[in-house]
């Protein structure tokens, strides 16, 4: 019986991708069953009040116009790509055609004047000393100002919500001139260093890290971390085993937006990094656009090897970015 | 002994960080708002004569500061609008009732821009709307559209609107799309039942329940473009002109290129109340708005 109701429906023209998929499944559960028969009947409730075929054409329209969409959306990069191959000629003969033939000398070229080997290096390590020190700091503070309550964690807590409006270009001045300050008189080497960078990132990842965590700490029960202390455990203990494992969600959320923010900033690096050897993939694709703006195919070619980077990550890990970003947004 | 104890463990935990976050933030605010009412050009040696508020008066009368806070309202009104109604459209479009992988790959592909940093997404749209679209024009003879859009001052605050859209309109639709993803089905199903066609359902049902997204994504949108700065470095330059420079870069031109590091701060903690106030104001309005899931 609920075969033969869920079985009708199925004469509808779908999408030529949905009925491959379905063919393909081997076995029906029970709960997906249920499922599809509640999409059904409601397809065929929507059919019924706007017309069988009439919905279907919808569909397909809807269906070409997000795929029309998508490609248009995505053509710019498609033109960064293709325009990277040709060359100058070529380029100006038509910016929208593929290229005649395949040849990597541009990006050979782009890589030596970009030295985009030891700029990626750079930025790996800038992207990933800042975001180790953000999360493991900003974990431990935000747990002490949520567990500790009192009228010093509060002000704490409302210091660093406080200071997310300010913006960097209003920082930017005064701490050049503080860490140029530290650097002559107390001979620590703040600026133009992969080290000073990273702790400029920790202070200014602070805020936002400390005020998600401390909303998902709030969140946690206490019982957990009371039993660990009954069983001997030291605070450092109960922290870093018990309760830094829970933060997990968050955790994935402040590396994501950090990795987004850090690994494109261009303007802090850029006026602290002054050495060719020391700068990060925005400062070298930066300075190399500077010197080719006319020779595009060189340019582009140097565009599409920063990109590659970033598509890689995103392809690897597209689920927790989606999430992450969303996440972080809402907070 | 305990008590002792418990507090040296808060220092521990708490001090390492906000020590860096005062060296970072708290203690470079404070000196700006020194530096605010000074003259100085940024050489160490030369002296920084104290001018109390003057820094602050010929802020007014600053034409090239003014134009650039007229350009920057004016873009980031037009963005909010485009960014917002795009974001929405595919929002509505990816949660619409259409197969999952077909919902994945839309969401996929139009995220995208948002990852590849503001400065790279300039360049790569300085190259198309310049020569390419010069080189476009002289083919196909459509010269009204196809022309260098970053030499023409109009088309240069539109090309910075075009560009921030294509990156932040994938962002704001994850955003959209979350709030959408809230609402309960029976909800829409028993709208459905009392005869709601499409338009009623998204205007009487939809939009006041992701009031709190509209919240979140206006407030990120503005904000965000207030404060552009790397795509206005990389695409426009500010130029031609200065016709296309925004609040952020023209800080960034008076201090460090004109090298006026007292008056340049007085813009920058200008900029500070700005951002402040228009946010601040904007989380009350919309926070009164928005409608409670009973």
């Amino acid at each position: 019986m609920k075969e033969q109701v869920s079985l009708a429906p199925n004469k509808r023209p779908r999408s030529a991708g949905n009925h491959r998929s379905r063919k393909r499944r081997p076995r029906r559960t029970l709960k997906r069953r249920i499922k599809r028969f509640k999409r059904r009947f409601k397809a065929k409730f929507a059919s019924i009040t706007s017309g069988g075929p009439v919905a279907s054409i919808k569909k397909g329209v809807t269906y070409t116009i997000l795929l029309t969409v998508c490609v248009l959306y995505l053509f710019p990069i498609y033109i960064v790509f293709t325009n990277s191959f040709k060359n100058r000629s070529e380029l100006y003969e038509s910016i929208v055609s593929l290229p005649g033939s395949f040849s990597l000398e541009y990006y050979i070229t782009a890589m030596e004047k970009m030295v985009f080997l030891s700029a990626l290096k750079n930025s790996l390590f800038v992207t990933l000393g800042s975001i180790v020190f953000i999360v493991a700091l900003s974990s431990m503070t935000a747990w002490m100002l949520v567990r500790r309550t009192g009228k010093l964690s509060d002000s704490i807590f409302m210091i660093f919500v406080a200071t997310m409006l300010i913006p960097f270009q209003t920082l930017m001045m005064p701490l050049m001139q503080e860490m140029g300050w530290i650097k002559n008189a107390l001979r620590l080497p703040m600026t133009d260093t992969i080290g000073g960078l990273i702790y400029m990132y920790i202070g200014f990842g602070a805020s936002l890290a400390v005020f998600l965590y401390h909303g998902f700490i709030k969140s946690i029960p206490k019982s957990l971390e009371e039993a660990a202390a009954i069983d001997g455990c030291t605070t450092f203990g109960i922290f870093w085993r018990i309760v830094f494992p829970i933060l997990k969600p968050t955790t994935m959320t402040v590396i994501i937006l950090d990795v987004i923010w850090i690994w494109n900033d261009y303007l802090l690096p850029s006026l602290t990094l002054t050495s060719k050897i020391n700068r990060t993939i925005p400062l070298s694709t930066a300075s190399f656009f500077g010197q080719f703006t006319i020779q595009w195919n060189l340019a582009m070619a140097g565009l599409t090897l920063t990109i590659i980077p970033v598509i890689i990550f995103y392809l690897c890990a597209q689920k927790y970015i989606i999430k992450g970003v969303a996440a972080g947004a809402v907070k | 002994m305990r008590r002792s104890l418990n507090s040296r463990w808060y220092f521990l935990f708490v001090f390492p960080l906000f020590f860096i976050f005062t060296t970072v933030v708290l203690v470079p605010f404070c000196l700006g708002i020194g530096y605010s009412f000074v003259t100085w050009d940024g050489l160490p040696l030369n002296p920084k004569t104290i001018t109390g508020i003057n820094n602050y008066i010929s802020l007014i009368n600053d034409e090239r500061f003014l134009s650039s806070a007229i350009h920057t309202l004016k873009f980031t009104l037009l963005t909010i609008i485009t960014i917002n109604i795009l974001a929405l459209i595919f929002a509505l479009f990816v949660t619409g009732n259409i197969n999952t992988r077909v919902r994945n790959a839309a969401r996929t592909m139009l995220f995208m821009p948002y990852l590849i940093g503001g400065l790279i997404l300039g360049y790569i749209w300085k190259f198309i709307l310049g020569d390419a679209f010069k080189s476009i024009g002289e083919t196909t003879g459509l010269t009204s559209v196809f022309f260098n859009w970053l030499l023409d001052p109009d088309f240069a605050v539109l090309a910075m609107v075009v560009v921030t859209t294509w990156q932040m309109a994938g962002y704001v639709m994850i955003i959209y799309i979350t709030g959408i993803q809230t609402i309960p089905e029976e909800v829409i199903e028993a709208a459905e039942v009392d005869g709601a066609g499409f338009w009623i359902k998204l205007f009487k049902i939809k939009f006041p329940l992701i009031m709190q997204s509209f919240t979140v994504c206006l407030f990120l949108t503005m904000s965000n473009c207030f404060k552009i700065f790397d795509v206005n470095l990389s695409l426009t330059g500010g130029g031609p002109y200065n016709s296309s420079e925004m609040f952020a870069l023209n800080i960034y031109n008076e201090i460090f290129s004109l090298n006026n590091y007292g008056y340049g701060q007085a813009k920058a903690l200008f900029f500070f109340i700005a951002v402040a106030c228009f946010t601040l104001a904007q989380v009350v309005f919309t926070k009164k708005r928005e409608v409670e899931m009973q």
